[in-house]
């Protein structure tokens, strides 16, 4: 995972609350079996239309999203956060993110960012008055900027080291080994198993 | 002070704890199908590691798999790709795979607990949100994503920080012909999608307790749609006798022990929960959903509302948007709304307790014309049991398509899908724009209202059949 210590880039406005992860990704586009390639499918069916925010020239290049309250909300497909992250995006923000979505942004390196609802508000307007307003996410303060707003976030400080140094979850857990034998030699005979020897 | 029955799972559960860490919980059962795991073999591979735990994974084929010809090869060469992909992963990496064709293929959710894997006091994971089905058990079961599927599959942990807990009690009984269904998508309009968001909920009281285990994992299958991280419900007698005799429950002395144990696995009386609840049976009704996500809903009997009946500014343009795109006029009344498919299956509502359910008010009825029915049930076990009760011919007379199974017309990934502007009426969990197909508009229902509305063609509950027969 590549690391993450602040991104200054230009914003899209969507507004729309419940963004679920179908509206992010329809699952048709899920048969794949890559990583990455998958920003076609990104709000394909909005895309569709020539009026959909995403579509307007001067919303190109964007790589921070804007979004209404419950992004994320639905199926666990982490190709939502692929999709977002494979069109250029760097920063999502909401007031409030569904729990998969958020966690799997955290592990794929996608800053899932929450903020109140007037801060997004606050940004809306901003970027709808000039589509150039650049917004600074910035995760050592936890601040997100832009002009005169400052304004704080809450990240767990777990997440934010391991995006910070870009650290390999599954590296980290290895490291505990020795904890995961010791529990396994404790676990009761009469839990399942898939397999007989 | 006493502990809540997802604080004694979790607890069970905890290899490591540090503070300013997650928990690091070891995970009993990972289940696993073709859709969400390709990626996170391959990371395996690319790291040179292995499954850890090969004897507590197991894959199914259900996402992506046809229910019509499922014993020729997958038409579409892009799915076929990817149930190869799993099938040679589960392969190379020692996984208990059961595909297309084999009696305990079907849909994860419904595989897990028809074999007795899924047992209370454990935890599940799976590439699937609605894992939380597995929590009727009493088990913590939740859905994750792709990068946690291959932590899982390397190390049989994963790092959680701890949620809240809250507890949903029903007080009193359902009525007649309220199922579970109606029961969570009442709840889910009353909380909103991002109400459990943070929580572990614990679903109590005389109305859960007198549940089924199939109507449980309906409740708990549906968390995930107010945003919880999982939903559970004490383990009881129904719980024990369900799981007894199943081919992979303990035996003998171990099912003594086992249940000795399940048996402790109840909130204490003097634990607290981080928020409360309460809900009365008797407000619950037939219940369906007029919008695009599952907390717009309202009674069978109501009209459709009216983007001004919402104070909430988003919740305002959220109706708006979504009356537009389901092609309803608001104040419309529901019962009028015409349907042209009739979804009844997937992990929600695709048991064998539901198709009794629904062959029972469609018997000596046959579908109304332009309609059609879509049966589709869980697993080839339900299916092969639904065959021996001859529930298959009572669809099969009234005109509904008898389907093999998997996951189908719930995500539309296979060809079971809505055209544009093709309405449903779906047993299935999500009614999100194009979740069923590009274009298709989705009421999520429960079984007795879907096979009323098969017959009537239009939205309605088995009284509308019978008030026409008097």
């Amino acid at each position: 995972m590549e690391k993450f210590t602040s991104h200054t880039g230009t914003a899209l406005p969507l507004r729309r609350s419940n963004v679920d992860t179908d509206q992010i990704i329809p699952a048709v586009y899920l048969k794949r079996v890559t990583r990455t390639g998958f920003e076609d499918g990104l709000f394909a069916a909005w895309r569709n239309d020539p009026e959909f925010v995403a579509n307007k020239p001067e919303y190109q290049g964007v790589s921070i999203l804007v979004a209404g309250p419950d992004f994320g909300t639905g199926s666990s497909r982490e190709h939502a956060v692929w999709a977002l992250m494979d069109y250029g995006f760097k920063v999502v923000l909401s007031s409030r993110f569904a729990d998969i979505f958020r966690g799997n942004s955290g592990k794929a390196g996608l800053l899932s960012v929450p903020v109140e609802q007037d801060v997004i508000e606050q940004l809306w307007a901003a970027i709808e008055a000039d589509p150039t307003t650049q917004i600074t996410v910035d995760l050592e303060s936890r601040t997100v900027t832009c002009g005169d707003l400052v304004a704080p976030f809450d990240i767990d400080d777990y997440t934010r080291y391991r995006l910070l140094n870009g650290l390999d979850d599954i590296g980290i857990t290895l490291g505990n080994e020795a904890d995961i034998a010791a529990y396994e030699g404790g676990r009761p005979s009469w839990k399942p198993v898939t397999q007989h020897a | 002070m006493g502990k809540t029955l997802a604080e004694k799972v979790w607890d069970e559960h905890v290899v490591r704890s540090t503070p300013g860490e997650p928990d690091l919980l070891y995970i009993d059962l990972h289940l696993i199908h073709e859709v969400t795991s390709p990626q996170a073999f391959d990371g395996l591979r690319l790291a040179g590691r292995k499954v850890r735990r090969p004897d507590l994974t197991l894959a199914t084929e259900d996402h992506n798999v046809p229910t019509l010809d499922w014993d020729k090869p997958i038409a579409d060469p892009v799915s076929k790709t990817q149930v190869d992909t799993l099938r040679k992963n589960a392969e190379e990496f020692g996984v208990r795979l059961h595909p297309l064709g084999d009696v305990e293929q079907g849909i994860v959710h419904v595989v897990g607990p028809q074999l007795g894997l899924t047992q209370p006091g454990m935890t599940i994971v799976c590439g699937d949100s609605h894992t939380s089905t597995h929590g009727a058990f009493g088990a913590i079961a939740f859905g994750i994503g792709t990068s946690e599927v291959e932590h899982v599959l390397a190390t049989q942990t994963l790092p959680q920080a701890k949620p809240k807990t809250m507890a949903v009690t029903v007080n009193g009984s359902l009525a007649e012909g309220v199922t579970a269904k109606d029961l969570i998508l009442y709840l889910i309009t009353q909380t909103g999608t991002g109400g459990g968001q943070g929580y572990i909920v614990e679903y109590r009281g005389e109305a859960i307790e007198a549940l089924s285990m199939e109507g449980r994992m309906t409740v708990c299958n549906m968390s995930i749609e107010w945003g919880a991280k999982a939903g559970m419900i004490a383990p009881d007698e129904t719980t024990f006798a369900y799981i007894e005799g199943k081919a992979e429950a303990p035996k003998g002395a171990e099912w003594d022990a086992a249940v000795a144990h399940w048996k402790t696995l109840v909130t204490d009386a003097d634990a607290t929960f981080d928020k409360e609840i309460v809900i009365d049976a008797a407000d619950v009704t037939p219940f369906v959903t007029w919008g695009t996500n599952p907390g717009q809903g309202a009674p069978l009997g109501a009209n459709v509302p009216s983007p001004e009946d919402f104070e909430d500014p988003s919740d305002r343009l959220a109706a708006e948007k979504a009356l537009e795109y389901m092609g309803l006029e608001a104040g419309q009344p529901l019962r009028s709304v015409k349907v042209d498919t009739v979804f009844v299956g997937s992990c929600t509502n695709g048991r064998i307790e539901d198709l009794r359910l629904a062959a029972d008010i469609i018997k000596g009825h046959k579908v109304a014309e332009g309609t059609r029915l879509l049966v589709v049930p869980g697993s080839v076990r339900v299916r092969n049991q639904a065959i021996e009760e001859g529930l298959d011919k009572v669809f099969i007379e009234a005109g509904a398509e008898w389907r093999g199974a998997g996951c189908s017309m719930c995500l539309g990934m296979n060809p079971d899908t809505l055209q544009p502007q093709e309405r449903s009426a779906s047993t299935s969990n999500r009614n999100f724009e194009g979740r069923q197909g590009k274009g298709g508009r989705t009421h999520l229902v429960s079984v007795p209202v879907a096979a009323a509305t098969a017959v009537k063609g239009t939205l309605a509950s088995p009284a509308d059949l019978s008030a026409e027969l008097v």
